[in-house]
């Protein structure tokens, strides 16, 4: 198991440094530069910041001069937050983001599991197919369609709950952020749990504790949940990348100052070391999470430990 | 009042009547066998006593257990009588465990949730019940997965969890046919000493099963109740021409003549064969050591053993289909060289193959006659349409298989049917050496008398030899010249088919001999002589393998390996064949 994990570990630079490569480059080749104004600065002082930031120099200097601070976990200084490392930037605005994508998964994870097991138990019913109406409409309406929606009916016309970000608002504001990320994992999570809970309920071991006299909630409970959750485990690693990207469009509309928001910002000042800082930032995320799914997977199925 | 009292019972799936007008009682403590081909709706019959027919299942008349129905009954009605007062054993432990879940908590939740014990004195119960059963070292199973345990340790916890809650009914579907014949030995030994306190319903397609563990028994044709009486009766003097049929297509290790051995130039030697796998981790399994063995033209040679004795990787490093570790393949004299894929086309042809799943070996996209002709397509290009569509017709007549089948796929044909074109295909090329790798298991017993016949009679036509794998030796007896037994991976016994069943030399062959029930109340009532499982093959024990299981063993056969020698006439490798006897 710990030589699984290392190896998994190991198998996940390779990953990263192409990630790094081509954020790198991709940044790179966006026209404009960090300190491309409408005041046109006099040719000294641009050569002087230039200078500065070692943008003089050729592009695999820089590459190289970068990736050795991305080992030493030094992302650079900002360019457009100056006085600020990216490193710094990140680590303020993380926790609030971390708090949103978690209530999130753990909402969508409630919810959607619950609903798909429920369909899947009154298979072919009114209530099945309510549940995967809904579901598939979840689905179907992005993110940045759902979220000025529910702004607008609770927030604007019923004024049960607040539009923005606002301070004196306490738990509730966290309320519409939360669901507008939710909502597509919630249908997701449903649709799977009904159709991996559909299939272990038809399997031999569970009519045996039919026979053994069970009742549904304590098949379910005992029987079925815990194989039915391997597929929903591994479609967590995906997950977490939805609500990642998610976030970067409700933090914009919702006014919230977490890392979605730093990103779009850094993307609209052409902060390269931000961008990529952040791009690098999540996808070590995301390559973290899927080890962690799989090594949740092992723990599930005793039978995936063995090997 | 009767236990359970069956009155017209009929279960129906569409226009499909599976089980019609069915009609018996079982009072308490008695033993009653329920015997039948596959299709004829004993197993049905199980799932409707415990209320767990598909939805799709319609019924009608009525089922009494202590006077309550169960037809039709509500599942709260019918929670209230599984587990406590009736219970169900089923065929596969492996599919009817939960893999997911700790053996000692799938019997707790039983306890729990029945309000029959909770806490501590459930955890009691639970590992009593696991000692009950005979499970060594029950705090360990408790603990343990299903995957953990052998097969026989398996079933063993499948039935603890039926008996749990301690029911008046168990009723037990095929629940050795998953097992190795030691084990399936040792299991009905258990059913024996349960049966004692419990009313039991043994379902099974074994009539030797039943005579040896059923007071009385009901014989099922196509759903409908033929036969019913003590068992004694029914197989002295059957009524009814299908349980006739049935007894007389069990085969028996005590009765009919064996074949001489046939001496002649021999068409396939094996010498000094050796398997190996390499495994995931870097460990290798030893499937194959140093085995040899000559088969001539003619003759039908066994190979013998149980689930891991390597007697299919024999054969397949044989056919080239897993590479040889050590030693060499001739074939009529002529070394083949090691994977198929190197061998020419022309030397593949004389070595043919049959599989156990008949469904499973044919193309699900072909048609039967395409099937048959594909081999023709290979290896006799020169051949024009018709007269290869005449060969495929001859083939199929031969087979049993008229014209009608042509045109049909492979899921319109029942086993039988589909084993024959799997026997066609392999014959048409006239082979001179044809595989059979457990190709009667699946089968019934009537239809796997068919296909035994037909390989006989595909025998004397020419000088085809047969390699017959199988882990039946009731079903070898019939066929077979000569007989290898195997035991992890290395020759046991080589002998004579009539040598090997008058006087078995090897205890392990002996042991396997004792284990076949016999299809006769007069006769049953075998000793478990073996007890134990196989080891596992990546950790064979020292010396001897069998002796931790061999009641003869001594400090020699846990030190050195026996070399196979001849005793008596026949080969064994047995440090103590001289002086035993069996």
């Amino acid at each position: 198991m710990l030589r699984y994990t290392v190896l998994r570990v190991l198998g996940a630079i390779p990953t990263l440094l192409l990630v790094i490569v081509l954020a790198f480059l991709m940044v790179h080749a966006a026209p404009g530069g960090p300190f491309d104004d409408e005041r046109v600065l006099p040719p000294e002082i641009e050569a002087n910041i230039a200078k500065k930031y070692h943008l003089d120099e050729p592009l695999h200097r820089q590459f190289l001069r970068y990736l050795g601070g991305v080992v030493q976990g030094d992302l650079g200084p900002s360019y457009s937050y100056r006085d600020h490392t990216v490193s710094e930037l990140i680590g303020g605005a993380l926790p609030l983001s971390l708090h949103l994508g978690a209530l999130a998964m753990l909402l969508s994870l409630i919810v959607g599991v619950t609903a798909g097991t429920a369909a899947a138990l009154r298979k072919n019913t009114v209530l099945d197919r309510t549940v995967m109406a809904l579901a598939m409409t979840g689905i179907s309406i992005p993110v940045f369609v759902v979220a000025p929606v529910l702004v607008l009916v609770l927030a604007v016309y019923l004024q049960w709950l607040p539009a923005g970000w606002s301070g004196n608002a306490g738990g509730a504001r966290y309320l519409l952020p939360v669901v507008s990320l939710a909502l597509p994992q919630i249908a997701y999570i449903a649709r799977l749990t009904r159709a991996s809970m559909i299939d272990v309920l038809a399997s031999d071991f569970i009519r045996t504790a039919r026979a053994q006299g069970l009742g549904t909630i304590a098949i379910v409970r005992y029987h079925a949940l815990k194989p039915a959750m391997l597929p929903v485990l591994s479609y967590m690693g995906p997950a977490v990348a939805a609500i990642l990207t998610g976030s970067v469009v409700v933090e914009e509309i919702f006014g919230i100052p977490g890392l979605g928001q730093l990103f779009v910002r850094g993307a609209l000042n052409r902060d390269y070391t931000l961008v990529l800082g952040i791009v690098i930032f999540y996808a070590t995320l995301i390559i973290l999470l899927n080890l962690l799914v799989d090594i949740l997977y092992a723990v599930i199925d005793p039978r995936v430990r063995q090997r | 009042m009767s236990l359970l009292q069956v009155d017209g019972l009929t279960i129906r799936y569409g226009d499909n009547e599976v089980v019609r007008d069915l009609s018996f009682a079982i009072e308490a403590g008695e033993s009653v066998g329920v015997v039948g081909e596959s299709g004829s709706g004993k197993s049905q019959m199980a799932l409707a006593v415990l209320g767990l027919l598909p939805g799709n299942a319609v019924t009608n008349g009525s089922v009494l257990l202590n006077g309550t129905e169960v037809l039709n009954a509500s599942e709260k009605t019918l929670n209230g009588l599984r587990a406590r007062h009736m219970a169900l054993v089923f065929q596969d432990p492996m599919q009817a465990l939960n893999p997911f879940v700790r053996i000692g908590a799938q019997l707790r939740v039983i306890l729990t949730t029945h309000n029959l014990a909770s806490g501590r004195e459930a955890d009691a119960r639970v590992l009593d019940m696991l000692q009950r059963v005979g499970l060594p070292d029950p705090e360990r199973q408790f603990r343990a997965y299903p995957h953990q345990l052998s097969g026989g340790m398996r079933q063993r916890a499948m039935i603890a969890s039926a008996l749990i809650a301690a029911p008046e009914l168990l009723i037990a579907d095929e629940p050795t046919t998953a097992l190795d014949v030691t084990v399936q030995a040792q299991i009905l030994e258990l059913l024996e000493e349960i049966r004692r306190d419990t009313t039991l319903l043994l379902i099974t397609h074994d009539l030797g099963i039943i005579a040896g563990h059923c007071e009385r028994m009901l014989v099922l044709e196509q759903g409908r109740l033929v036969e019913s009486g003590t068992t004694i009766d029914i197989f002295a003097s059957p009524q009814h021409e299908h349980t006739a049929a049935l007894i007389d297509a069990a085969p028996r290790l005590d009765r009919g003549d064996v074949l001489s051995a046939v001496a002649g130039n021999e068409v396939l030697q094996l010498c000094n064969v050796s398997v190996s796998y390499d495994e995931r981790n870097g460990d290798s399994l030893q499937a194959v050591r140093n085995l040899s063995l000559s088969v001539s033209a003619g003759e039908t040679v066994a190979v013998v053993g149980e689930s891991g004795s390597g007697k299919t990787s024999l054969v397949r490093a044989a056919l080239g289909l897993v590479p040889l570790q050590s030693g060499r393949v001739l074939f009529c004299g002529e070394e083949l060289g090691g994977l198929v894929q190197s061998r020419p086309i022309a030397m593949r042809r004389d070595l043919q193959l049959v599989f156990q799943d008949p469904a499973g070996s044919l193309n699900p996209q072909m048609r039967v006659a395409s099937i048959v002709d594909e081999p023709l397509l290979v290896h006799e290009r020169g051949l024009s349409s018709e007269e290869r569509q005449k060969q495929v017709a001859a083939m199929l007549d031969r087979v049993g298989l008229d014209a009608s089948y042509r045109a049909r796929f492979p899921h319109e044909l029942s086993g039988g049917q589909a084993q024959r074109v799997a026997i066609a295909r392999a014959l048409i090329l006239k082979p001179k050496v044809l595989v059979c790798d457990e190709a009667v298991a699946a089968l019934d017993g009537s239809v796997r008398k068919e296909i035994l016949a037909l390989l006989g009679d595909a025998q004397k036509d020419g000088g085809l030899a047969i390699v017959f794998i199988t882990h039946d030796l009731a079903v070898v007896r019939a066929i077979s010249h000569r007989v290898l037994v195997m035991y992890m991976g290395r020759l046991v016994e080589l002998a004579d088919c009539a040598s090997l069943y008058s006087r078995a030399q090897h205890p392990y062959t002996k042991a396997l001999l004792d284990a076949v029930p016999t299809p006769d109340p007069a006769a049953a009532g075998g000793t478990v002589s073996l007890s134990g499982e196989v080891p596992s093959i990546l950790s064979p024990p020292s010396g001897c393998a069998f002796h931790p299981r061999c009641r003869f063993a001594k400090d020699i056969c846990r030190a050195e390996l026996p070399l196979p020698r001849i005793v008596n006439g026949s080969i064994v490798a047995c440090h103590r064949a001289e002086e035993i006897s069996l």
